[in-house]
């Protein structure tokens, strides 16, 4: 351990510029590999080697405390939690089909995490962008739940989605008028959401004729299935969807070009003419419309209804998602599948194994910990690759403290 | 030191609280407990973010200390010798849980401090791994552990009863009777909060730890450990977010359910905002927060009569979910500066690095 520690000390006395001297952190920058093959294995090494020693760490987890069960030890008992994990996610059309649907929302909340890491910002509101979207989509779902398919799911989908959008645009004009941190206004945000939902439902918004306060059924505008499948509805592939589409506004317009020179640099920024107070409002307001999206498939493709204490881990599992992928659209793809095989998986390693399944809010958290001390996993897999901090994420925390008005 | 500019708010409803706490029996006490919670974890932040450290934390490590807390009070019961004392019916094993709970919290502390000083992680992922972490880990000891064995427990910290000549002294009586008529962490915020504020304004260490969390580099110059300092406030913060998990399940329930701090970690992190970064801004906040959901429901049990009535049907009339909400309201309305402005300590979220050493 203290071979580790001192590793990394030297590692960090390698960097002799000061803080001033180089606003984002300067690591070294590791030699460029020119074909897409040698760019893939160099910015997913350090994602994937954090996941493999997560499931290490994870598997002394689960043995140290089967001694506290009082059950028989079970060297292999690892093995049998991990098979059944991966058998309750892929073994089968049916469990990759909930893996899909498990994975979908967190797509669409990993890109809206990811698109505000580009831009510079920490968007933890996911959470509350999600709950008002999904709001959205069931309230307006129940009203128009007679008229035909398309009409209802269109108007549905696009309630939700404009209500996350416009929950996500709130602290993004805060932040763009006010300087108010969208670290906090955001968890605050998340919190009042909860409150609206509890009081809306249980009041104007809710249903009569139900045991407890919800929203009403939701009727033809329940997305329709993917033809030929029995659970796979086209929500996910509104979720797959959307990764082209976000990468391709981040690379090819030039609004994208904005949103990555904002979050670089947001002084250069404004010195080149961009204002960046917009950039930051329709970016927070694009976050909203994914993240109230993820809202909106998870209601319109699962539940079907939205109650008072309606709780979900997506808006927190896609700072995951988004972390674990790079804030790239297709490393959250990527990572959002992993942990949507997770959570669909985790019940099966319940049943089977014993293991509960919130061993896998403890695997999420070891993953986040690698990726955070990704000096460590470099220096124990030998890797000569780029770090995983998103780079652009390194203005966000930094900006904490300075909320001069922009 | 204007901590109190939210006094026009309050005066208002000055004449109204009065009344409820002369009608509701305890209802002063009962406040200061709710706000408990918060108090300690604000006290945890102000420690982090005084000395240039985000913590956003704090909601898991209260969670992961209430839990250690419970489960070392539980399980240790049937080993420890019998040994009661009359003050707070306070037995060997709520003392182990009290222990445990505020280990608990500064080792997940240390990690913080860790990721954030040496490795100078991003200090918010570093809080959305703590927070991550403690629900997950809870979550699985407890079904693990807990779950199959319910009779576990060992009871909670009873409160101290005040003479009746104390809660009787006219006009500040139901103060003392409010601070008094508490278990033993709640009883103790008070000491804990003034103590802070004078050491943070008035003492050698609160004069460096806030020079660290406005300017590092000039604290350095002046012969300042930045490093060693951010670590050992970070460190020593958790002490607060361990009485609060402790106070969770070993003075106000004698049991654990997932996920039972509820936000009160984040609620903390708003009364820092509200409180300006100062302990008795802090306390004040939190007992703001949780007495604007206490009188709502308070005027509902007793409605007031004469010049009141009017402004007690308007607060009951007003949803329980707009208490709820109302201290992230406050929070958002701070620091957009609409109403007074609350700024942060300069450097908060910067990780130090320390010049190259001229060798």
């Amino acid at each position: 351990m203290t071979d580790a520690g001192s590793s990394v000390q030297q590692e960090l006395e390698q960097n002799p510029a000061g803080p001033e001297a180089a606003a984002p952190q300067a690591r070294i920058p590791p030699p460029q590999s020119k074909s897409l093959w040698g760019r893939i294995i160099q910015v997913s090494a350090v994602p994937i080697a954090a996941v493999l020693l997560a499931f290490g760490v994870g598997s002394i987890f689960i043995l140290g405390s089967s001694l506290l069960t009082g059950r028989e030890f079970d060297p292999l008992l690892p093995w049998i939690a991990y098979t059944s994990l991966m058998f309750g996610a892929f073994g089968g059309l049916n469990p990759i089909v909930d893996t899909m649907v498990a994975a979908a929302p967190l797509i669409l909340g990993g890109l809206a995490l990811g698109l505000g890491f580009k831009a510079g910002l920490f968007n933890i509101g996911a959470q509350g962008q999600f709950l008002m979207g999904a709001l959205g989509a069931a309230y307006v779902g129940a009203s128009v739940a007679d008229l035909p398919t398309p009409i209802a799911i269109t108007a549905a989908v696009l309630a939700g989605g404009a209500v996350g959008a416009a929950y996500g645009f709130i602290p993004g004009m805060l932040k763009a008028f006010t300087g108010a941190h969208e670290v906090v206004t955001t968890i605050m945000l998340n919190f009042i959401a909860a409150a609206i939902i509890a009081y809306l439902v249980a009041g104007p918004l809710g249903a009569e004729g139900f045991a407890f306060a919800r929203t009403g059924p939701i009727g033809n505008a329940a997305l329709v299935n993917v033809p030929g499948t029995r659970n796979l509805h086209i929500g996910v592939l509104l979720a797959l969807l959307a990764v082209p589409i976000v990468w391709w506004i981040l690379e090819r317009t030039t609004f994208g070009f904005e949103l990555r020179t904002v979050g670089a640099n947001p002084s250069a920024a404004r010195y080149a003419g961009m204002r960046p107070a917009v950039v930051t409002m329709t970016t927070m307001a694009a976050c909203g419309l994914l993240a109230g999206l993820a809202g909106v498939v998870e209601i319109l493709g699962v539940t079907g209804f939205i109650n008072t204490s309606y709780g979900t881990s997506v808006g927190f599992d896609s700072i995951s998602v988004a972390l674990l992928g790079r804030a790239h659209p297709v490393g959250i793809l990527f990572s959002a599948i992993l942990f949507g095989a997770m959570r669909a998986g985790a019940p099966e390693m319940q049943l089977d194994a014993g293991i509960p399944v919130e061993i896998i809010d403890v695997l999420q958290g070891i993953i986040l910990l690698f990726l955070a001390a990704d000096i460590l996993v470099r220096r124990l897999f030998r890797l000569r690759v780029a770090g995983t901090g998103v780079d652009e994420l390194q203005t966000v925390s930094r900006s904490y403290g300075e909320q001069a008005p922009r | 030191m204007d901590v109190l500019y939210g006094i026009p708010v309050i005066g208002l409803l000055f004449q109204l609280i009065a009344y409820l706490i002369q009608t509701v029996p305890n209802i002063a006490p009962i406040i200061l407990a709710l706000a408990t919670p918060i108090a300690l974890g604000a006290l945890c932040g102000i420690m982090n973010e005084r000395s240039g450290v985000v913590n956003i934390g704090i909601e898991g490590m209260m969670l992961a200390a209430a839990f250690a807390g419970f489960v070392a009070a539980g399980f240790s019961e049937p080993y420890l010798p019998e040994f009661e004392l009359e003050l707070f019916n306070t037995t060997a094993p709520l003392l182990i849980g009290v222990i445990a709970a505020v280990l608990t919290a500064m080792a997940l502390s240390l990690l913080h401090a860790w990721l954030s000083i040496t490795i100078r992680a991003d200090q918010i992922i570093s809080g959305v791994i703590i927070n991550v972490a403690a629900l997950g880990l809870t979550g699985y000891l407890n079904r693990l552990v807990v779950t199959p064995n319910p009779r576990v427990g060992a009871g909670t910290f009873s409160s101290f009863k005040p003479p009746s000549e104390i809660t009787d002294i006219p006009v500040i009586g139901w103060i003392l009777d409010m601070f008094l008529d508490q278990g033993p962490i709640a009883m103790s915020v008070i000491l804990f909060v003034i103590t802070l504020q004078i050491l943070l304004f008035r003492s050698r260490w609160g004069l460096r730890t806030r020079a660290v969390g406005e300017h590092p580099k000039a604290a350095e110059t002046v012969g300042i450990d930045v490093i060693r300092l951010r670590y050992r406030n970070v460190v020593i913060g958790g002490i607060f977010a361990g009485l609060a998990g402790a106070f969770l399940t070993l003075e106000a329930t004698s049991s654990f359910q997932n996920g039972m701090t509820a936000g009160r970690g984040f609620i903390a992190l708003a009364a820092v905002i509200f409180g300006r970064w100062t302990p008795i801004g802090a306390l004040g906040a939190a007992l703001l927060f949780t007495s604007a959901g206490a009188i709502g429901r308070a005027v509902g049990i007793r409605p007031p009569t004469d010049e009141l009535a009017q402004l007690g049907q308007l607060l009951e009339g007003i949803p329980n979910e707009f208490y709820q909400a109302l201290p992230y309201l406050i929070t958002i309305i701070v620091l957009a500066g609409v109403v007074g402005r609350s700024v942060a300590p300069a450097a908060v979220g910067q990780p130090y690095e320390r010049e190259s050493k001229a060798t």
